[in-house]
């Protein structure tokens, strides 16, 4: 067994992807479709150009795939910001260093009133977020917020700052079900560049941040690249295949894999490789068709739209009614945004909506009880 | 007439299960739960929300069923016993449908795993019907740790491959007098059919009946493929054979 995933990032460092996709022919797009289970030249094939001429094929058997699999079943999930204070500096990220924002972190009555505020849409399922500041967010915090919300939700997720194996087991012990972490990008010089300084610019102990978590005894995990910041194509396939390892070592988790897209009408920043609606579509069939058991996810950055029209091509869960500011479910001193949310469907319309495309909105998928002592 | 399934001395109107898992609304899953005729239900105590705001699953079961808890997401038999007591503490009653899977990928269950937790939720009175790998020195071993049935896969969950494993299942009907329930990768009545000519005591579908265009009648389709199978096994049906058999032999006239 190959000790990290970091072995395999540098398998593919001097690998010539643009030479590979230009070498794909629409017959190599068939073979791979009529195949059950892919190899990860397979995953490629299926995200070059030259895959898209038969994305409709490609998208009926994502469908066919997700539903055999998940069902016609959509989770649903909020995301809930603790803290907005953080030391890196990315410059893609409404929380980062230098923005000079109002910073704020939930005392416990506050977490306690966002809390009610969001239980009151049926919502279980809830993600944290933190910025990455361990002085002013420490685990001893995020320990606190987890045993106050386990009476009110089924199953708590942390999407914060990377951690180690025992810190992860800390978390868990406490309530923890799930993580979420983002390489944000694969590519180790770009990563180098967006981020410079502060605690993230450890590229590899954030890497291996999800297979920590797995040797802890995390129960969900979910990766993703931040989809603009470089070639989509090879940021996905090395998602993809950061995914694939994590579900070969550990097999014991249930693996997701998120598609957070950084619009460029919305918002301050713009990408450097921005994705069309065409672009993600065919990410999203060709991981599900590589990984047809991980869980996909997107976010309320993209429009109602697209996402009423993801559903059935390999979505299994939503976020719904999201916040993205600190306080910004109950609290009259909100922060500002981390980033502009595109859909802002309230958590009873996307519920319709689901309903609407012949699918079961799921809100809670977990019982505290059934965790770890 | 068939003859009646007794599981842990009770009797059970229907051969047909159905899990309640991947329906597209619960209003769809109880008109298939009626459809079928099923007796037997399951359902995944982690869908089970005493909390909830939402509609609650247990309320759109037909209150003649048995409704049998899974421990769908345990991974190791401690996780598995753990889910069982919370089911039986939310009043989900004895039954209980032991699923250890320590595998997400295939969604092969951990048959010494399977073992353990059968053995402490016997002892606390649990009907335990345990969801295993179809191996007859295992399905020995859940008889003696006390299982009330043995519920060995046809294929992968969710593959719809049909009776793949038909070799080992026809060894445990043989041998382990318990009821044996053929659970997972049952796609289509005719692989119900063929599970219970070969002696299954009863199936178990979820995945093709939920996610078929119309789940009401399919789960009625299957229902019935279960009885004609069920009548074909013990009224005794002609074997294959190799070879075309002539109606009026070459050799008669030795008689």
């Amino acid at each position: 067994m190959p000790k990290t995933f970091y072995d395999q990032i540098e398998r593919f460092e001097r690998f010539d992807f643009a030479a590979f996709f230009s070498r794909v022919k629409p017959e190599d797009v068939e073979r791979v479709l009529a195949k059950d289970s892919l190899s990860e030249t397979d995953f490629l094939v299926l995200l070059s150009e030259e895959a898209f001429g038969c994305l409709e094929p490609l998208a009926q058997k994502a469908k066919r795939i997700t539903v055999g699999n998940f069902g016609k079943v959509i989770q649903l999930y909020a995301p809930l910001y603790l803290s907005n204070y953080c030391e890196n500096d990315c410059a893609y990220c409404g929380f980062k260093h230098s923005n000079p924002i109002a910073r704020k972190r939930l005392s416990l009555t506050e977490l306690r009133q966002e809390a009610e505020e969001i239980a009151k849409s049926g919502i279980r399922q809830i993600l944290l977020l933190t910025g990455e500041s361990r002085a002013q967010s420490p685990l001893s915090y995020i320990k606190e917020c987890v045993s106050l919300l386990k009476q009110t939700f089924s199953m708590i997720s942390i999407e914060i700052y990377p951690l180690s194996v025992d810190e992860y087991a800390q978390l868990i012990a406490a309530g923890v079900c799930g993580l979420t972490i983002y390489q944000e990008t694969y590519d180790q010089r770009l990563y180098a560049q967006l981020h410079g300084q502060g605690p993230k610019s450890d590229y590899r102990f954030r890497l291996e941040a999800p297979q920590r978590a797995a040797q802890a005894g995390m129960r969900q995990i979910n990766i993703g690249a931040l989809l603009g910041l470089a070639e989509f194509r090879k940021e996905v396939f090395l998602a993809g295949l950061h995914a694939y390892w994590l579900e070969r070592y550990y097999p014991d988790i249930e693996l997701g894999i998120s598609f957070p897209r950084i619009q460029p009408q919305v918002g301050s920043f713009s990408p450097a490789y921005p994705l069309r609606d065409r672009d993600l579509t065919q990410a999203i069939v060709a991981t599900r068709i590589f990984l047809p058991r991980a869980g996909i996810t997107i976010s309320t950055r993209e429009t109602k739209e697209l996402r009423d029209n993801l559903i059935g091509l390999g979505l299994t869960r939503l976020s719904a009614g999201s916040r993205t500011q600190v306080g910004g479910y109950a609290l009259s001193d909100k922060t500002e945004g981390q980033f502009e949310i595109a859909d802002t469907s309230s958590v009873e319309t996307i519920r319709q909506m689901v309903c609407r495309k012949g699918y079961q909105p799921v809100f809670s998928d977990w019982q505290n009880g059934m965790n770890r002592a | 007439m068939e003859t009646q399934l007794i599981v842990s001395g009770q009797p059970i109107r229907s051969r047909f299960f159905l899990g309640t898992g991947k329906f597209a609304s619960y209003k769809i899953m109880r008109e298939a739960i009626i459809s079928s005729g099923a007796h037997i239900v399951t359902v995944a105590l982690r869908r089970i929300d005493p909390q909830a705001k939402e509609e609650n699953i247990l309320e759109y079961i037909p209150k003649d069923c048995i409704v049998m808890a899974n421990t769908s997401g345990a991974r190791n038999a401690e996780e598995a016993i753990r889910v069982a007591r919370l089911a039986r503490a939310l009043g989900c009653g004895n039954w209980i449908k032991i699923e250890v899977i320590p595998d997400n990928k295939y969604l092969l269950p951990d048959n010494a795993q399977t073992i353990y937790a059968t053995e402490v939720l016997a002892k606390e009175g649990f009907i335990v019907m345990p969801y295993v790998n179809p191996d007859l020195a295992d399905a020995r071993r859940l008889r003696d740790a006390g299982a009330a049935s043995i519920m060995p896969l046809g294929a992968p969950i969710g593959t719809n491959k049909g009776i793949a494993l038909r070799e080992l299942i026809k060894i445990l009907i043989e041998e382990i007098e318990l009821p044996i329930v053929v659970d997972a990768g049952i796609g289509r009545p005719s692989h119900a059919a063929q599970a219970m000519e070969i002696g299954a005591a009863a199936v178990l579908v979820n995945t093709a009946v939920a996610t078929s265009d119309d789940p009401v009648s399919v789960a009625r389709a299957f229902s019935l493929a279960v009885e004609a199978g069920r009548l074909a096994y013990e009224c005794g049906i002609s074997p294959i054979r190799e070879s075309a058999q002539a109606s009026s032999p070459l050799t008669g006239f030795l008689r």
